[in-house]
């Protein structure tokens, strides 16, 4: 094992280029789907269900649910291009391979592919934001300042997704990450109700896990409350985001180095 | 003249002692090799030779388990990313982008090598002429056949202008047409003056592309020569092939009086011999067996070397 720490250099550019161009071959369906999902929860959760729940946390519940919608939009895009995308690239395309017969390094691409990710996070969970907004549920023009966040989400997630995803055999394992990781954390790091309403033991739980730090950082801004302080949050998600990136590039390495 | 006795005193690939172990398997074990510049090299093995493995310590992705390697006057896999700048690399599974056409195939991997703009946009129309694709720059990569996706993957492989490139089985699975046109390609790249390095189990495609073949198997280096040497070294220049029921008492009534060497193979008898007159006289009067007169070739020598057992 090549325990070395990562190379860092601009040779990820080219990588997260390709996958970008990639991207804008199939725009308007990946679009759809980054709106359409997070769109349909807003108005179903958000709007009807809301509707019966009034306010919580001091706020409408449709803008307490779309802030936390924000932050989910980003960890599940970067999961699903962490897993099914970069596992196709990695495996059945053989995209890596032939990155590898080019001056790139393994190191470059797993950066490459992490900043893709992110990027993407980026871009679907704006498109909440736009439609939160429209839904007149965000509260000025500071709930700008998510966008690094989302990018930091998104990092975050697209490097847990991309370890999973390497040290999968095959597209079916991904589902065990779904279920014992990423659905519980949808559901219990106060995107649909404070974390609060949990008993203790599994409050504890759901703050050793990164989602609800992001909502914590996200939703002051998006709402207009007061932050705390948020450097316990940045700290959490930075902290995952480093040492799964760190093991992504030493497990990419042991896969494609052998 | 001077120039290219100076360019073989310095080979542009060295291996001395390469291993290389898999837990308790050893799949290269050993192996001293030198390439020097303008060269076609061939690495023909059975299955499971050591060939791939051995391609891939070369380029840096699979670190030798002992042994020293230098590349392009880099050393591997140290440098390795420094000297695949240098080199270009067909691999013997396509690995083109499905998402993209062939010229964007092109485009997105001239990047990888740090190409850009009027450079990398200069490159592309004389390696689509190269592969005869330039009515298909703009289909998308399903749409090609095999042919063209290998004559693709070639072409991909020149876009940094390389002077050594790395040919894993370039014409494995192409119906004939196909694997002449890449040997054809392969020719003008051997008369550009650029050093190729190619595994292959196809002796015909050794025999005619490569100045030197190394026969490999299980790791290790059974000869290195000329496709003409090699076949001077071990087998003799006639070969008989004399096929039909009762063909084994056929040969044992012969004696060694006519064949120096003969082996049976099923239902065929291969005499190896240096003067065929007799034999074949006495085989031109009889009915009871179809024979082939032949010259030796090196599918005799890789098979006398390796043996007639099956790999699986």
């Amino acid at each position: 094992m090549d325990w070395s720490p990562p190379g860092v250099s601009l040779r990820w550019l080219p990588v997260w280029s390709r996958n970008l161009l990639v991207w804008r071959k199939l725009a308007v369906a990946s679009l759809v789907g980054n709106f359409g999902d997070p769109f349909l929860y807003l108005l179903g959760i958000g709007y009807g269900l809301g509707g019966l729940i009034g306010s919580v946390d001091g706020m409408p519940y449709l803008m307490f649910f779309a802030s936390g919608l924000v932050c989910s939009s980003a960890m599940n895009t970067a999961t699903f291009e962490g897993l099914y995308s970069a596992f196709t690239r990695m495996n059945a395309q053989r995209t890596w391979e032939g990155m590898l017969a080019a001056p790139l390094l393994v190191d470059d691409i797993v950066l490459g592919e992490l900043v893709w990710a992110a990027t993407k996070s980026v871009i679907s969970s704006a498109i909440i934001l736009l439609v939160a907004a429209a839904f007149g549920v965000v509260h000025g023009w500071e709930a700008l300042a998510v966008v690094p966040i989302l990018f930091l989400i998104g990092l975050c997630f697209g490097a847990m997704a991309l370890l999973v995803s390497i040290l999968s055999p095959s597209y079916d394992f991904f589902l065990y990450y779904f279920t014992l990781i990423v659905t519980p954390m949808f559901l219990f790091s106060g995107v649909f109700f404070p974390v609060t309403a949990l008993p203790a033991g599994a409050q504890w739980l759901v703050w050793a896990l990164p989602l609800s730090h992001a909502v914590t950082l996200v939703r002051p801004l998006m709402t207009g409350q007061p932050l705390a302080s948020g450097w316990l949050q940045f700290a959490v998600l930075g902290l995952y985001t480093l040492i799964f990136s760190y093991l992504t590039v030493v497990f990419a390495r042991r896969k494609m180095i052998k | 003249m001077f120039q290219s006795i100076e360019a073989r005193s310095t080979p542009v690939m060295r291996a001395r002692g390469l291993y290389k172990r898999y837990g308790e398997h050893s799949v290269v074990q050993g192996i001293d090799l030198d390439i020097y510049a303008g060269e076609c090299v061939g690495l023909l093995g059975p299955n499971g030779a050591g060939k791939t493995t051995t391609l891939r310590m070369l380029l840096g992705l699979s670190p030798p388990t002992a042994g020293s390697l230098d590349v392009l006057g880099y050393p591997v896999p140290q440098c390795a990313r420094q000297m695949r700048a240098r080199a270009g690399v067909v691999p013997q599974q396509d690995n083109l982008d499905p998402d993209f056409t062939v010229r964007e195939n092109l485009l997105v991997y001239g990047r990888y090598y740090g190409l850009a703009g009027v450079e990398l946009a200069r490159r592309i129309p004389p390696l689509l002429a190269f592969a005869a694709l330039e009515a298909k720059a703009e289909a998308p990569i399903a749409t090609l056949s095999g042919g063209m996706r290998r004559r693709l993957s070639i072409a991909r492989a020149l876009i940094n202008v390389p002077e050594l490139l790395f040919l894993d089985e370039p014409t494995t699975g192409l119906d004939p047409q196909a694997r002449h046109l890449i040997w054809q390609r392969l020719r003008s790249l051997r008369s550009e003056g650029k050093t190729l390095l190619l595994t292959t189990h196809y002796m015909e495609e050794a025999q005619r592309l490569c100045d030197r073949v190394v026969i490999l198997d299980q790791g290790n280096i059974l000869d290195v020569g000329s496709p003409g040497e090699l076949i001077a070294r071990h087998i003799e220049p006639h070969v008989v092939e004399v096929s039909g029921d009762g063909v084994k008492e056929w040969l044992q009534a012969l004696g060694q009086a006519h064949v120096r060497r003969a082996e049976l193979v099923g239902e065929t008898v291969f005499c190896y011999m240096d003067k065929v007159d007799d034999l074949l006289q006495q085989l031109r009067l009889q009915d009871k067996f179809t024979y082939l007169h032949r010259p030796a070739n090196l599918e005799d020598v890789f098979l006398k070397l390796t043996g007639r057992d099956l790999r699986d």
